[in-house]
C-alpha cells in the first residue's frame, strides 16, 4: 500500500507549503511517540487528567424495553466531556516536544475546541480556534467554556459557516503560523499522518473495551459495535481493535439530517462519492462538477462533508457497515437515554444509540457496545428550541 | 518548448519581467471576462492564468475566495472554461494557464480534462492542493497533451525538495513569495533573495514570483533573480474598483 494510503484512499493533498510542517510532523511519530519519555507522560495524564480507563456500563432498562443488551463504552465521562481529549493531549504534548507552541484547531461541535483547550492550558501553550459562525451560535456552553480557559476563538463567516470552513480558515492560518504552531486536527481524517496519528490516540477506546467486555461476559465478544461518524474519530477509536475479529459486526452511523428526500445530510460514505478535500481522498457529498455541497445535521459534530479515508475504505473491503439516523430519530434516543438511564448523551452519540432503537427486530437476543462519545450538556440550546 | 517558457524568454530577451496576470473565470461577469484577457493580452501579458472555481480553495485569500465563489454562483464551470477558450484558440498572444483544485478536475475525469486542454490551447496548469508525492497520475495525464504541470515552491522549501519538482519540470516555476495565502502584501518578506537564489541554481526554467504583489517596484530589489511576476488580487480589487485592465498593466509595461 502506498505510504498515507488505506486502500484507494488518503494522500496528502495540500499545497506544497504545508509538505515541510507535514512531513516534520510524520518525523515526530517516528521519533517523539515512541520514546519512552512520551509515552510515560501520555500514559500519566490519561490517567490523571482525563480519567482513563473510561468505564463499561450496561444499560439495563433500555435492555429490557428493547429485548437487547445494551452497552455504552463511556468517552462522555472524559475530562471535558468527550473522546476528543485522548487526542488533543497526545497532539498537544507531541507539539509541544516538537517544541511547539501554538495549538490551532478547528471545531464543529465545540468539544474538540475545548480539548484543545485544555490540554494547551495543561502544557502551557496556547490555543488559537476556528470555528463556524453558525455553531458559534449552535454552541455557545462550548465557546463560553473555550474563552474561560484562554483559548483564541475565530468565528469563521465563508461559505457555509460550519466545520469544513472552519478547516479551511485553520490551514490558511497553519500555511502562514507553521513555525510555533501545531495544527492539532481534530478527527482522524485530512492529510497523511493525521488519520493515523489520531486512531493512535483514539485507538485506547476500543482497546479498553474490547478488555472491559469480555471481563464482564465470560470472555465473550459483543456481537455488534456501533458509533457515529462525523468526521470519524470516535469511530476509528471504537472499532480499531474489533476489526480483526470476524464474528464482531462493526457499525458506523452518519447523520441523515432531517432525513427528507433531497436534505442537506453528513452521509459521505452513504451518499458520496469518490473526491479529493482537505488533503485527502475520500468520500464527499459533492456536486457532478466537484464542487463541496453543504451539509447538515442538528449535531454540529457530525456536520461535514466529508470522511476520514480510513472509514471509506474499511466501507469499500465490506468490513464496516455504514448506516443512516436522522436528527429526530437522534433527538428520540437522547431523550430515551436521558429518561431511562439518567445519561444525557451528545447528540453526535445520540446517533449511534439510536441505531440500536431503530434497529432492536434484527439486533434481538444479541449485544450491542455503543461508543457514548460524549456528553450532551453542550446540546441543551439546540434541543431548548426543539423539545 | 512550453509556450509559457518561450513567452517569458520573449519578454527577458526584451529586459522585461514575464508578466502573468491571473483572474478566476468569469470574473467580473461571463461577457467581461473575455474583455478583461483581451485587454490582458494586448498590454502585453506572457502567461494568463485562468481560475477555475473551487468552493474550498484553502490556498486562497479572500479576494480571491470571494471573486472565485462569485463565479461559482454565476455557474461558471470547466465545461465553461474549455468552451471559451476553444472559441477563441490562436486569438492570444499570451500562453495560456489553468489555475485549481485537485476536486473539480477529478471529477472532470483527467483524460478528458487533458484532451480539453489541448483542444482550447492551454499550455499549463496548476494544482493549488497537489504537492510532488501525489502529483504522478495528474503528469501522466496531461503531459502527452503538451500540458506543463506548473510547480509551486516557497520560502520553506528545501533545497531537496525543489530539485524534486525540477527533475522534469517544464513551462516555469511558480515561487510563492509568502508564507501564507493569495493576497496583497504591502511589503515582502526579506528572506525571499535568499531562497530565489537557491531556485535560480536548481531550476533550468524561468521562475516567477507570485502571491502578495501589488507594483512592480516591489520587484526591482530581485532583479536578476526572476523572470515573470504574476499578480491576481491586486489586479481583481482594481477591477473591481470599476477600472480596466489595461489601465492596470500600464506600470508594468
Ligand atoms: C461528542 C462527539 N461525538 C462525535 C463527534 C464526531 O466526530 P468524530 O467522528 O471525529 O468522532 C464529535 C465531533 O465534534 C463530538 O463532539
Amino acid at each position: 500500500m502506498k505510504k498515507g494510503y488505506f486502500g484507494d484512499f488518503g494522500g496528502q493533498f495540500i499545497p506544497e507549503l504545508l509538505m515541510p510542517p507535514l512531513l516534520e510532523l510524520e518525523e515526530a511519530m517516528k521519533t517523539i511517540l515512541p520514546s519512552e519519555e512520551f509515552q510515560t507522560r501520555f500514559t500519566q495524564m490519561l490517567k490523571e487528567n482525563v480519567g482513563r480507563p473510561s468505564t463499561l456500563t450496561y444499560c439495563p432498562r433500555i435492555s429490557e424495553q428493547l429485548g437487547l443488551d445494551l452497552w455504552l463504552k463511556r468517552e462522555d465521562l472524559n475530562h471535558s466531556g468527550a473522546h476528543k481529549i485522548n487526542n488533543t493531549l497526545g497532539q498537544g504534548l507531541l507539539a509541544k516536544m516538537m517544541g511547539k507552541e501554538v495549538l490551532l484547531a478547528e471545531t464543529g461541535a465545540g468539544m474538540h475546541g475545548v480539548a484543545t483547550t485544555v490540554a494547551a492550558a495543561m502544557l502551557g501553550m496556547k490555543a488559537v480556534i476556528y470555528m463556524g459562525a453558525t455553531d458559534v451560535v449552535r454552541q455557545a456552553p462550548n465557546v463560553n467554556r473555550m474563552r474561560l480557559m484562554g483559548a483564541e476563538i475565530i468565528a469563521v463567516e465563508s461559505g457555509t459557516k460550519t466545520l469544513k470552513d472552519a478547516i479551511n480558515e485553520a490551514l490558511r492560518r497553519w500555511l502562514a503560523d507553521q513555525e510555533n504552531t501545531h495544527y492539532c486536527f481534530g478527527t482522524a481524517a485530512g492529510p497523511y499522518p493525521f488519520p493515523d496519528l489520531v486512531r493512535e490516540f483514539q485507538q485506547i477506546i476500543s482497546k479498553e473495551a474490547r478488555q472491559q467486555f469480555m471481563d464482564r461476559n465470560d470472555g465473550k465478544l459483543p456481537d455488534t459495535v456501533v458509533a457515529c461518524v462525523g468526521g470519524g474519530s470516535n469511530a476509528i477509536g471504537m472499532f480499531h481493535h474489533f476489526v480483526p475479529d470476524e464474528s464482531v459486526k462493526i457499525v458506523g452511523v452518519e447523520a441523515a439530517g432531517t432525513g427528507e428526500p433531497g436534505c442537506d445530510d453528513s452521509a459521505p460514505l452513504d451518499h458520496g462519492s469518490d473526491g479529493v478535500l482537505h488533503g485527502m481522498k475520500t468520500k464527499l457529498l459533492q456536486t457532478e462538477e466537484g464542487q463541496i455541497l453543504p451539509s447538515h445535521s442538528v449535531a454540529p459534530g457530525l456536520d461535514y462533508p466529508g470522511v476520514g479515508p480510513e472509514h471509506a475504505h474499511l466501507q469499500a473491503i465490506g468490513r464496516v457497515d455504514y448506516t443512516t439516523i436522522n436528527d429526530a430519530q437522534a433527538i428520540n434516543a437522547f431523550k430515551m437515554l436521558s429518561q431511562q438511564e439518567g445519561i444525557i448523551p451528545a447528540l453526535e452519540s445520540s446517533h449511534a444509540v439510536a441505531y440500536a432503537i431503530e434497529h432492536k427486530e434484527e439486533l434481538q437476543g444479541k449485544s450491542v457496545l455503543v461508543c457514548l462519545s460524549g456528553r450532551g450538556d453542550k446540546d441543551l440550546g439546540i434541543l431548548d428550541e426543539i423539545l | 518548448m512550453n509556450p509559457m517558457q518561450t513567452k517569458i524568454e520573449e519578454a527577458n530577451k526584451q529586459g522585461k519581467a514575464g508578466l502573468i496576470p491571473f483572474l478566476p473565470a468569469g470574473f467580473p461577469t461571463r461577457d467581461q471576462f473575455w474583455k478583461e484577457l483581451e485587454q490582458l493580452d494586448a498590454a502585453g501579458a506572457s502567461v494568463i492564468e485562468i481560475g477555475m472555481p473551487f468552493s474550498d480553495p484553502v490556498a486562497d485569500g479572500p479576494v480571491v475566495e470571494k471573486a472565485s465563489l462569485k463565479c461559482l454562483d454565476d455557474g461558471i464551470n470547466l465545461q465553461w472554461i474549455f468552451d471559451g477558450l476553444k472559441e477563441r484558440k490562436g486569438q492570444f498572444n499570451a500562453a495560456i494557464l489553468l489555475m485549481g483544485y485537485l476536486n473539480p478536475v477529478y471529477q472532470y475525469g483527467l483524460d478528458e480534462f487533458a484532451a480539453d486542454c489541448e483542444a482550447a490551447g492551454v499550455s499549463g496548469l496548476i494544482i493549488a492542493d497537489m504537492p510532488i508525492e501525489e502529483a504522478g497520475f495528474v503528469k501522466e495525464a496531461i503531459e502527452p497533451h503538451g500540458v506543463a504541470l506548473v510547480p509551486l515552491v516557497g520560502l520553506n522549501t528545501p533545497k531537496e525538495r525543489m530539485k524534486l519538482y525540477a527533475e522534469n519540470a517544464s513551462g516555469f516555476c511558480y515561487f510563492v513569495s509568502v508564507l501564507g495565502t493569495t493576497g496583497q502584501r504591502e511589503s515582502l518578506p526579506t528572506r525571499i533573495k535568499a531562497k530565489l537564489t537557491e531556485a535560480k541554481e536548481v531550476f533550468d526554467i524561468p521562475i516567477a514570483l507570485g502571491f502578495g504583489i501589488k507594483h512592480p517596484d516591489q520587484l526591482t530589489e530581485f532583479d536578476g533573480l526572476l523572470d515573470a511576476a504574476v499578480f491576481g488580487s491586486a489586479l481583481i480589487t482594481h477591477i473591481e474598483d470599476g477600472k480596466s485592465s489595461a489601465e492596470f498593466m500600464e506600470p508594468w509595461k
